[in-house]
């Protein structure tokens, strides 16, 4: 049970600094902080004691296996998570360039 | 191996905050590829192979990419003065914090004990993988066979980011 609730806090550290913080680039990184705290979540809720890794081995009949859909879909969502971070850098550095700086107050030309 | 995990989550729960409060930037990033790599420890600790190759990967690239960036611009932090912006923004932090902890206590009471979980849609997986596939692995067979819609979307997804941020880093922009 302590497991859960300590990566809940890791969840909650990354939602602080995403609220908090007014620099672009430490926005981004409290982002992928939420997102390892759900992975490790979804992989801590799949396991088994005295599991084995879900590869089949040899000559054992009936082995158990920790549960491997949980970690199939992790998967899928680890790469998704690459590919939003990458974007978000690149319309960070974007408007680093415009702007000179990474402080979201100084950024309001969109503002309404 | 309940405490073992505990312990790593309390090192990434430790770079985490660190991350989030550090003066450099650059240190920053750094501090963030310790929860990474913490990670890729924790998969392996879970008997989870697959997702501790791809995530290595993955932490590296995307180190990479954040230290260019850095390095790219500017490695100075904010000057953070406690204003009353500062100030609404942190207590609204704690409402959605106690907000979310209610939550979870509500979630987390239906919930199996750790290493106690019973398999369920996973049976159907488990016991025909290797005559239905011919996979020996059984997160591979799920993920290109049972699930193959899935990984197209995943590739999809992937495509289009590629594209994105080619087409943003092109763009000439009005001054």
């Amino acid at each position: 049970m302590i497991v859960y609730i300590l990566c809940f806090i890791l969840f909650l550290v990354g939602l602080y600094g995403l609220i908090t913080r007014r620099n672009l680039i430490k926005i981004v990184i409290s982002l992928s902080i939420m997102e390892f705290s759900i992975f490790i979540l979804l992989v801590l809720i799949g396991y088994i004691d005295g599991g084995i890794a879900p590869i089949i081995p040899e000559n054992v009949t009936n082995p158990t296996y920790v549960d491997p859909l949980p970690q199939a879909m992790v998967l899928t969502a680890i790469v998704i998570g690459l590919a939003t971070t990458a974007m978000l850098m690149a319309i960070a550095i974007r408007l680093y360039r415009k702007y000179r700086t990474f402080d979201i107050r100084d950024i309001k030309n969109l503002k309404g | 191996m309940e405490l073992t995990l505990s312990i790593l989550l309390g090192f990434m729960i430790i770079g985490a905050l660190f991350a989030i409060h550090a003066k450099d930037l650059l240190s920053a990033v750094i501090a963030a590829g310790i929860v990474g790599y913490s990670l890729v420890i924790c998969f392996l600790l879970l008997k989870a192979p697959d997702l501790a190759i791809v995530q290595i990967v993955v932490e590296t690239i995307t180190l990479i990419i954040m230290v260019a960036v850095v390095l790219d611009s500017t490695r100075e932090e904010l000057k953070v003065k406690v204003d009353r912006q500062q100030i609404i923004n942190i207590s609204l932090a704690l409402i959605f914090i106690v907000l979310l902890a209610f939550f979870f206590v509500q979630a987390t009471g239906k919930l199996n004990p750790f290493g106690e979980h019973t398999l369920r849609m996973a049976n159907a997986y488990v016991g025909e993988t290797a005559s239905k596939t011919g996979s020996t692995n059984l997160v591979t067979g799920v993920l290109f066979d049972f699930r193959g819609y899935d990984t197209l979307g995943e590739a999809t997804i992937l495509f289009t980011a590629a594209i994105g941020v080619l087409s943003i880093l092109r763009i000439k922009g009005r001054k």
